[in-house]
């Protein structure tokens, strides 16, 4: 039996999902930053949190975007392949957050080519991920990521020899890089394996695993846990102004890879880590 | 923590410490990567920036556009790295404070020696904490590159920290 869904229920649920990314924090990002105040000794780096906390409310109360970098949307679905949407899928994505962004008074970010940078002052395009997936219903996922965080992004192809310690290494080595610049604490999203574009992909989706959920694998959890201890180490801090909170999580995806090969990509995500999710 | 008032003079610079928090009071100026690199293609060109930079601090900021009955949308700093190879050419021409987030290049700590100017951060992410700490703010050139437009923004005790100075 196929199920027909209207593409007006999509643009609202987009639309609804970038609204509440953006103005209301995830809640494990919450309270992983109230565990991180109470953690932190540092007055200053105390302080800090406290501030960032306060902003989360701040934003909550008067319905103002919790960054002003609202980035460039991302928008993932996973739809049953029973599932018949009825109408322009793709165009009511994009009007869901073409008409967010206008609503929600957040800022048009995107510039409609890399090269001449004018900016399409409606946030889009979007960047849209489907997959096929069994069943009747539609998951719905929006990720909103600002470029302070993103552009200190990295990948790279490893030698197949080379192991969990030179992948740990060249993450920490990528946190300690990006210092200040991404807003810490940060959230650690990490791809390994696949493809150079599955790493860099995966990378990305690791940012909607709760805050404090390790993986399932315990080999990939072990790393998990070290990686984050690693990078407490670093002495960044909250703001980049010292202290034993640089990030409140790490989580990293998995894929098989080649015989040739072992990609892997980081993604550091702000304090701001923004998502909302909606299954229909 | 202390106060402090724009415009900065070389002496309020000189009294700053680096690694002390100050709150921020008064008009500054809101600019970031687009509005930068038209400013020192035109300095660069002969032609005066379109407000002057003389004694001023810029914010580096492209604020959210206001919700009816606010003053300004969200406005918290963006990643200072991005305006270093403006900055010598600005301090230069007279512009003494940036605050911003991030870690700087050597180029723009010398220059900053030199020209005896300062470089603050502020809390990156805190944009809408940020926005209750502005009191006023205007489009004042470059309106065309919308939220990389030149602002005038006026702030009362904006928290940020001194991180080098000249």
């Amino acid at each position: 039996m196929t199920r027909t869904v209207d593409n007006r229920l999509i643009f609202e649920t987009v639309k609804r999902l970038c609204l509440k990314a953006n103005i209301e924090l995830r809640e494990d990002v919450l309270s992983a930053l109230k565990a991180a105040r109470r953690k932190e000794t540092g007055a200053r780096a105390k302080e800090i949190l406290g501030i960032i906390i306060e902003n989360a409310s701040i934003a909550k109360e008067k319905k103002l975007p919790i960054c002003q970098d609202t980035g460039m949307t991302a928008v993932y679905l996973d739809i049953g392949q029973s599932v018949i949407v009825k109408g322009d899928l793709r165009k009511a994505i994009e009007k869901g957050v073409a008409q967010a962004y206008k609503e929600g008074y957040f800022r048009k970010s995107v510039v409609a080519d890399p090269l001449i940078r004018k900016n399409t002052n409606t946030n889009l395009p979007a960047i849209i991920h489907m997959e096929s997936v069994p069943g009747r219903r539609i998951r719905l996922r929006v990720m909103i990521k600002g470029f302070g965080c993103e552009n200190t992004s990295k990948t790279r192809m490893f030698r197949p020899t080379e192991g969990i310690s030179k992948i740990e290494d060249f993450v920490v080595e990528s946190v300690r890089e990006a210092g200040s610049r991404p807003c810490p604490p940060v959230y650690i999203g990490i791809g390994i394996g696949g493809t150079l574009d599955k790493a860099v992909s995966m990378s990305k989706e690791a940012i909607f695993r709760p805050i404090g959920k390790n993986s399932g694998k315990p080999h990939v959890k072990k790393m998990e846990k070290a990686l984050l201890e690693k990078i407490n180490r670093l002495n960044i801090g909250p703001a980049g102004v010292k202290g034993g909170i640089t990030a409140l999580g790490v989580s990293i995806l998995t894929y098989p890879t080649h015989i040739a090969g072992l990609p892997v990509a980081v993604n550091i995500s702000c304090h701001a880590t923004r998502t909302a999710e909606k299954t229909i | 923590m202390k106060k402090i008032y724009l415009p900065l003079t070389k002496v309020d610079v000189k009294r700053l410490k680096p690694g002390e928090w100050v709150l921020i009071n008064g008009f500054l100026l809101g600019a970031r990567d687009a509005a930068h690199k038209r400013i020192v293609e035109g300095l660069k060109a002969g032609k005066r920036p379109p407000v002057s930079i003389k004694g001023e601090t810029i914010y580096y900021t492209g604020p959210a556009p206001k919700r009816p009955g606010e003053i300004i949308g969200s406005c918290g700093p963006t990643t200072s790295s991005r305006m270093d190879p403006f900055t010598a050419t600005l301090l230069k021409n007279g512009l003494v404070g940036m605050i911003g987030k991030g870690e700087r290049s050597e180029e723009v700590i010398s220059a900053i020696k030199k020209y005896g100017g300062v470089y603050f951060i502020t809390i990156g992410g805190a944009g809408a904490y940020l926005s209750q700490k502005v009191k006023s703010a205007n489009v004042v050139a470059y309106g065309d590159l919308g939220p990389e437009a030149i602002h005038r923004l006026e702030v009362r005790d904006f928290p940020a920290m001194v991180c080098a100075r000249g």
